[in-house]
Order: structure tokens, then C-alpha cells, then sequence
């Protein structure tokens, strides 16, 4: 159905599902997640201060010892200007007399050295006739250093790039340090200014290192507290992961199982008490199952001791009742009650062990495709007799094509059988009408009668044991009271549905819905409750 | 219990504890003509019944002394007589079992009499009409007049019931019979749809005439209709 373009946007999605769902699932995961992402920030910001500290103390310890040796440079240049004073030598040559020694003692020394114009005329190293250390660019010095240095001043120093024009084997270059710091030329009694480079480039190393190290150490770290989150939330998540498998195969009816209780810890402690808990249900339900077992045993028990004594006065009306032509009209009328009585008693017996083998759970299915059509045909047949003796007729309204449905053909008819003798009870001679559906998921059959109807509430009412709608009403065709109880149950074996509609003086409908397959949930039902005629005006 | 002059319709041994119960089926069995005898303890049932040598035993499942299983088991070892079992319970594992025992039929408790004596009827009513008759199914032979059956004129030892069943199948080899249509005919009665009966005997039919009974020739199986004769 996804589009080419979306399909990979799907995995995608799907895979974020997933992660989240493992997210949300794995407690060991968040654990070691947060453990792991609080002891970065931490790592991170002590990380930062160390290295912000040794670049600091770096830097400061480099500064003052390039300050000392460029006041020393200079304060051997003045000496050696003092020297020559008096002497009048051409001021070019003074420069070069002063700048080639520092020149040659930089490049041995690893410092650059810049010989500024005079003064006067601005000592801008861009105006051109600056002495410097050859590959050097003079851009190196910053304006504002210049700028400082365009009137006497003490000496001073700021950090800059040095830039060099071509590589130079001993010239610095990188981050580095400048400081000048003035002198006066006896030549021409103007002031000039020298400028000292020195490299940064063994703190930055240094630094490097140090960071390195940092970073090594803090990955590390992180490790180390993720390894140990991850240990100890497992020690803790694995008892508890055990303890939901324990939980889950107790809750599937495993009632032996138990946790392994190992040391005396919080965790030996709460698989203890889990296991007192098991014992505890196990034991309740033991007890639960030999009182059921028991009630089975006792109505097993009880209809066996019921039924043989049963068996025998039910012979010996028999016989009576055979015999009643030879009686005087009293005892034959009495011989007949006890035939019919007996009958009634029977089938109330039978109803009430019904009833009991549903409250046992020992009721089975023996399922196979039923069809509802069928069904309905053989239960009209059934009790046509009686459905003749209350003068009704019982008509059948079917689709064309089978109605089937995965059931209990013995107990579908029973519950069919029941709804129709019922309506047949209630119908005051009116017609009934059987109506069967069915579709792919369920099969539905109702039974719809004209009669006396049920009041409000009485629709879930009679299902009820023992239930009758009007207890002074004369029980004419010699229910148990039991029948819709034992339908009831029936249909809820099968995962069916049983459900009553009524209403006053205008009958009522009583509807059986089936899944089409045994395992398959019911949703809806191919027939209506309310039947059609007995909609509401909307 | 006197013989009565007329001549009974057959002996029937009521083998139950409830004493009561047993004189009941007594007398509704000489109503019908049947002599009866009565035994109330499990033990001493295999021996009134080489003594009284019925025509029909009427068996209840639970008894004292010895198990009502236990004495169908015993009866059959060396009789095929048919064995009706009278039980309590009509729950699928006790009614086979006592099937699978030996018992032709069953009713449970509390039965009509008339329904217990149409049973009984159609158990002994097998001797009424013998017909002259041979009959093959498979590689055995069947002599209807003479209740006996033979596989390379070795005899195959079946009892009544399964010999009633087995010459059902093979009088129409053509036809498929339903599990109804058999309790009609062989058993003689159209009962509540318990198509166990069917099932039950048709496995210890199967146990005795079939070479293979995992693989049965001689009584096939009609998947969701019923049984026919092996053509084999």
C-alpha cells in the first residue's frame, strides 16, 4: 500500500517503534542511559576547568619568561646604543648594527624579531623600511599593538598569529606571543621599536596533550560508569525479570513454581516473600479445587443415589398407570399424576444436573458446522404437537443459503427447542415466527412471538433460575423454570450470545448469535434484536 | 421365583445392588414375559450367570464386591451374551468405558421401563429369524443361518452384536450406512442420537476382523457419513 518513496520512511518509523518500545520496556536500558549522560555532563564540565586551568598557567608562565627575555634583548641593544654614541654613523647601518645580533640570536633562540620604522614617521610596519627576521610576514603584529607604539611607550605585549611569507626552518609560526618594547637610535635620535615574536607553539603541544589525556581519561570514565550502571542495574533488573517470568507462568496456571532465593539481600528477601505469596495462592486454590472437586463428587455422588430410586418409582407408576383401567376412578386419576408428575420430576432433575455440570466447568463441546436452517426445520417438527395443542403455528423464515456455525448441534437445538416451547407458552395463540441469518462471522436465530411480551428490566430477568414473569401464571407446558438459565449457559460455552427484547402486549424476541468459528469473538449479530415491526418511530 | 407355565420369551440376570430397583425390573420383566433372576453383589454375578445361563444380562455399573466393568469384562470372556449396562451417569467416559468393556448397549438412570424393555426386545429378538444365508465381506465368510464367521475356515470368535453389525455391512457392500441408520438396524431402535454406540462397536468389531485395525479393509470408514463393507 506504501508508496516506493515512503517505504524506506516506514522502516524507518518502524525502527523507532521498536527503539522506543525497548526504551519503555527495559528498565536496565534507562538506567545505564541516564547513569551514562549525567557522568558526561560532569566529565565534561571538570574536563573544560582542567583545561582551561593548564592553559592558563601555560600561557602566563610563557609570557613572563618572553617578557624577561625580550627586556633583556633590548636592555643589551640600549647598552650597545650607548656605546656607540657619539659616533656618527649612518642611521641605516645603526639598525642593522642593532637588529642582525637579535636577529641571529632569535633564529638560534626560536623568536622572530621585527625592526620598526621610526616613530616620527608613524612606525607602521606596513609603511615599509622595518628590519625583520627574514619569512616573516608583518601582519604578525597586531594593529593594536602598532597603534600603542606610534608614541614612546614602556613595553607591552599581546597575543597574535605569526604568519610567515615562505617556511623557514627555526622561525615560529602559529599562536604566538608579541612584545615590543622601544629604542632610541643615536643615529638620527629617533625612536624605535622592536618587536619580539615567540612561538606558543610548545604550550599548544602541551596542551594538546593535556587535552588528550583529559579526553582519554573522561571516555574512560564514561565507561566505566556505564559498565557499572549496566552491572548493578542487572543484578537489580534480573531478579525482577525473573520474578515476572515466575509471576507470568504462576499466572498460566504453573501454581508450582517458584523463585530461587539465593543470599539474605533486599532481593533474597523480596523472592522470598514472593514465594510465601505463590504458597499462599496455591494453597487457596488447592483448597478452591478440592472444594469444587468435591461439589462435583457430592452432585455425581447425589445423582446417583437420586436417580436409582428415581428409576424405581418411575417403574412402579408405570406400572400403576398401565394398570389404572382396572382401578376406580380415584386411584387411576392419582396414577396418572404420579405418571406425570414423576415426568416433571424428572426433567427437573436432569435440568438441575445440567445446571450443576455447568457450575462444575465439566461441560464439553462436541462441535461441528451446524446449520442454523436446519436446526430451526427440526425444532419445529419437535413441537409441532405442542405447538398444535395451543392452537399456534410456528413459521420459519430462512435465507436461501445456509446459515453455519461451529457448534454443539445437541445444545443449539436445545436452546432453539426452549426459546420455541417458550414462545409457544407465551404467544396466546399467535403466530411465531423463527428467523435464521447468517453471514461469514456469525449465524443468528430468533424466535419472535406476538404474546404477552416482557416488562421493563425483565428482558435480562429471565434468564435468571427459577425465574417467572408472573409467579401466579399456571405452568402449562411443565418447564423447570431452568430453561433459559441452562440456554443461556449453552450459547456462552459456544462464546455465544442470548439476548431478550420485549415490551408489554407486543411480544417478544429472544435471539441466539454464534461465531462462525469457535475461537473467532462475536461483534455483531446478522439479525437485529429489536424486531423490525416494533422499531420506534425515529 | 416359580417357572411360570407359559413359555418365557427369555431369561434376563439383573445383576444390581439396589434391591429395590431389582424386584421392580423383575416384575416389569415378567410382565413382559421375561423370567428373571437377581443378583446384588458383583462376586457372585459370574457365577449365577453360568448357573442361570441368560439370555440377557442386565448390569448395573456400580456395584459391591466387584466392579460392574470387571464383571462385564469376565461375562464377555467367555459369552456373547448380550450385556446391557444400566448406569447413573450418562457422562461420555463412563458410558464408553463400559462400552469398550463388553456392554451391546446401554440406558442411563432413571429410564422409562418401556424404553429398557424395547432394548432388551431387540437384544434377544436376533434368535427369532434365522435365514439360510452365506455371505462374504472381504476374506471372511459369513454363515448367517449358523452365527459363525470364517477366515480360511479358521472361526472368528464375535459376539451377537458385532456378528448383527458385521452382516448388516455385508448384506448391501454397496451401501453406505450412517451411525443412525446402523443403531436402527442393529441395535433395533432409534435412540437420542447416541452415535457412541456405533463408534465403540465398530472398534471391537475392527479389533477382531481386520488384519490391521489401525488400517481396517473390512469395515471402511466414510469420512463424515458413516461405515460401509471393505471391497478388499
Amino acid at each position: 500500500m506504501a508508496s516506493p518513496a515512503g517505504r524506506p520512511l516506514d522502516r524507518a518509523s518502524h525502527a523507532v517503534r521498536r527503539a522506543l518500545t525497548f526504551w519503555r520496556r527495559s528498565v536496565q536500558a534507562r538506567v545505564v542511559a541516564s547513569t551514562v549522560l549525567l557522568s558526561a555532563a560532569v566529565v565534561g564540565i571538570v574536563g573544560a576547568f582542567l583545561v582551561q586551568q593548564t592553559r592558563d598557567g601555560l600561557v602566563d608562565n610563557r609570557v613572563d619568561q618572553v617578557i624577561a627575555e625580550a627586556e633583556n634583548e633590548t636592555a643589551d641593544a640600549r647598552k650597545k646604543l650607548a656605546a656607540v654614541q657619539g659616533i656618527d654613523v649612518d642611521e641605516s647601518r645603526q639598525q642593522d648594527d642593532l637588529v642582525e645580533p637579535i636577529i641571529s640570536r632569535g633564529a638560534s633562540r626560536g623568536f622572530a624579531v621585527i625592526l620598526s620604522p621610526a616613530a616620527v614617521t608613524g612606525g607602521r610596519l606596513s609603511d615599509g623600511g622595518a628590519k625583520f627576521t627574514r619569512g616573516l610576514d608583518l601582519q604578525s603584529v597586531p594593529e593594536s599593538l602598532q597603534e600603542r607604539f606610534s608614541e614612546p611607550a614602556a613595553t607591552a605585549w599581546t597575543f597574535t598569529t605569526i604568519q610567515t611569507t615562505r617556511a623557514t626552518p627555526g622561525l615560529p609560526e602559529g599562536p604566538g606571543v608579541v612584545v615590543g618594547s622601544q629604542v632610541t637610535l643615536p643615529a638620527d635620535n629617533g625612536t624605535y621599536t622592536l618587536y619580539y615574536l615567540y612561538s606558543l607553539d610548545e604550550e599548544r603541544e602541551t596542551l594538546a596533550l593535556v587535552s588528550r589525556a583529559l579526553l582519554t581519561a573522561g571516555l574512560l570514565l564514561l565507561l566505566l560508569v556505564a559498565g557499572l550502571a549496566w552491572l548493578v542495574a542487572r543484578q537489580v533488573v534480573t531478579p525482577v525479570r525473573m520474578a515476572r517470568r515466575v509471576a507470568e507462568r504462576l499466572a498460566s496456571g504453573h501454581l508450582q513454581e517458584r523463585l530461587r532465593v539465593t543470599g539474605e539481600d533486599d532481593l533474597a528477601r523480596l523472592a522470598t516473600s514472593f514465594n510465601q505469596m505463590a504458597s499462599n495462592l496455591q494453597k487457596q486454590i488447592r483448597q478452591l479445587e478440592e472444594l469444587s472437586r468435591l461439589q462435583r463428587r457430592f452432585v455425581s455422588d447425589v445423582s446417583h443415589e437420586l436417580r436409582t430410586p428415581l428409576t424405581t418409582v418411575r417403574m412402579a407408576g408405570d406400572v400403576l398407570h398401565d394398570a389404572r383401567h382396572s382401578f376406580d376412578p380415584g386411584t387411576a386419576r392419582a396414577a396418572e399424576l404420579l405418571q406425570t408428575e414423576l415426568d416433571r420430576f424428572e426433567t427437573l432433575l436432569a435440568d438441575l444436573l445440567e445446571i450443576s455440570r455447568f457450575d462444575a466447568g465439566a461441560a464439553v463441546l462436541e462441535a461441528e458446522d451446524v446449520n442454523l436452517v436446519d436446526v430451526a426445520h427440526r425444532v419445529v417438527d419437535m413441537t409441532r404437537a405442542l405447538a398444535d395443542q395451543r392452537d399456534t403455528r410456528v413459521l420459519v423464515d430462512s435465507p436461501d443459503h445456509p446459515c453455519l456455525a461451529e457448534a454443539d448441534v445437541r445444545r443449539v437445538e436445545r436452546i432453539v427447542r426452549n426459546l420455541v416451547t417458550n414462545a409457544i407458552d407465551h404467544a396466546e395463540s399467535r403466530d411465531i415466527h423463527i428467523l435464521v441469518g447468517g453471514d461469514e462471522h456469525s449465524a443468528a436465530i430468533a424466535v419472535r412471538d406476538h404474546g404477552v411480551g416482557l416488562g421493563p428490566g425483565e428482558s435480562a430477568m429471565v434468564f435468571n433460575r427459577f425465574w417467572r414473569a408472573d409467579p401466579a401464571r399456571a405452568r402449562t407446558s411443565g418447564g423447570t423454570g431452568l430453561g433459559l438459565s441452562i440456554s443461556l449457559e449453552d450459547a456462552h460455552l459456544h462464546g455465544g450470545w442470548l439476548q431478550a427484547w420485549g415490551r408489554p402486549g407486543e411480544g417478544s424476541q429472544f435471539r441466539l448469535t454464534l461465531p462462525r468459528k469457535l475461537s473467532q469473538p462475536l461483534r455483531h449479530s446478522p439479525l437485529p434484536l429489536v424486531p423490525l415491526d416494533a422499531r420506534e418511530p425515529v | 421365583m416359580s417357572a411360570t407355565e407359559q413359555p418365557t420369551r427369555g431369561r434376563v440376570l439383573v445383576v444390581d445392588d439396589d434391591s429395590s430397583l431389582a424386584e421392580m425390573l423383575s416384575i416389569v420383566l415378567r410382565q413382559e414375559g421375561f423370567e428373571s433372576r437377581i443378583v446384588t453383589r458383583g462376586d457372585e454375578a459370574l457365577e449365577a450367570f453360568r448357573s442361570f445361563r441368560p439370555d440377557l444380562v442386565l448390569l448395573d455399573l456400580m456395584l459391591p464386591g466387584k466392579d460392574g466393568i470387571d464383571v462385564c469384562k469376565e461375562i464377555r470372556a467367555e459369552s456373547g451374551v448380550p450385556i446391557v449396562m444400566l448406569t447413573a451417569k450418562g457422562d461420555t467416559i463412563d458410558v464408553v468405558v463400559g462400552l469398550e468393556s463388553g456392554a451391546d448397549d446401554y440406558v442411563v438412570k432413571p429410564f422409562k421401563p418401556k424404553e429398557l424393555v424395547a432394548r432388551i426386545r431387540a437384544r434377544v429378538r436376533r434368535n427369532d429369524a434365522p435365514t439360510s444365508e452365506t455371505l462374504t465381506i472381504g476374506d471372511l465368510s459369513i454363515d448367517v443361518a449358523g452365527h459363525s464367521v470364517t477366515r480360511d475356515s479358521k472361526a472368528v470368535n464375535l459376539t451377537p452384536l458385532e456378528f448383527d453389525l458385521l452382516v448388516c455391512l455385508a448384506r448391501k457392500p454397496w451401501q453406505v450406512f450412517t451411525r443412525e441408520v446402523l443403531l436402527e438396524q442393529v441395535w433395533g431402535y432409534r435412540h437420542s442420537a447416541d452415535t457412541r454406540l456405533v463408534n465403540v462397536h465398530v472398534q471391537r468389531l475392527r479389533s477382531k476382523v481386520e488384519h490391521d485395525p489401525e488400517n481396517p479393509e473390512i469395515v471402511v470408514t466414510v469420512r463424515g457419513v458413516g461405515y460401509k463393507a471393505g471391497t478388499a
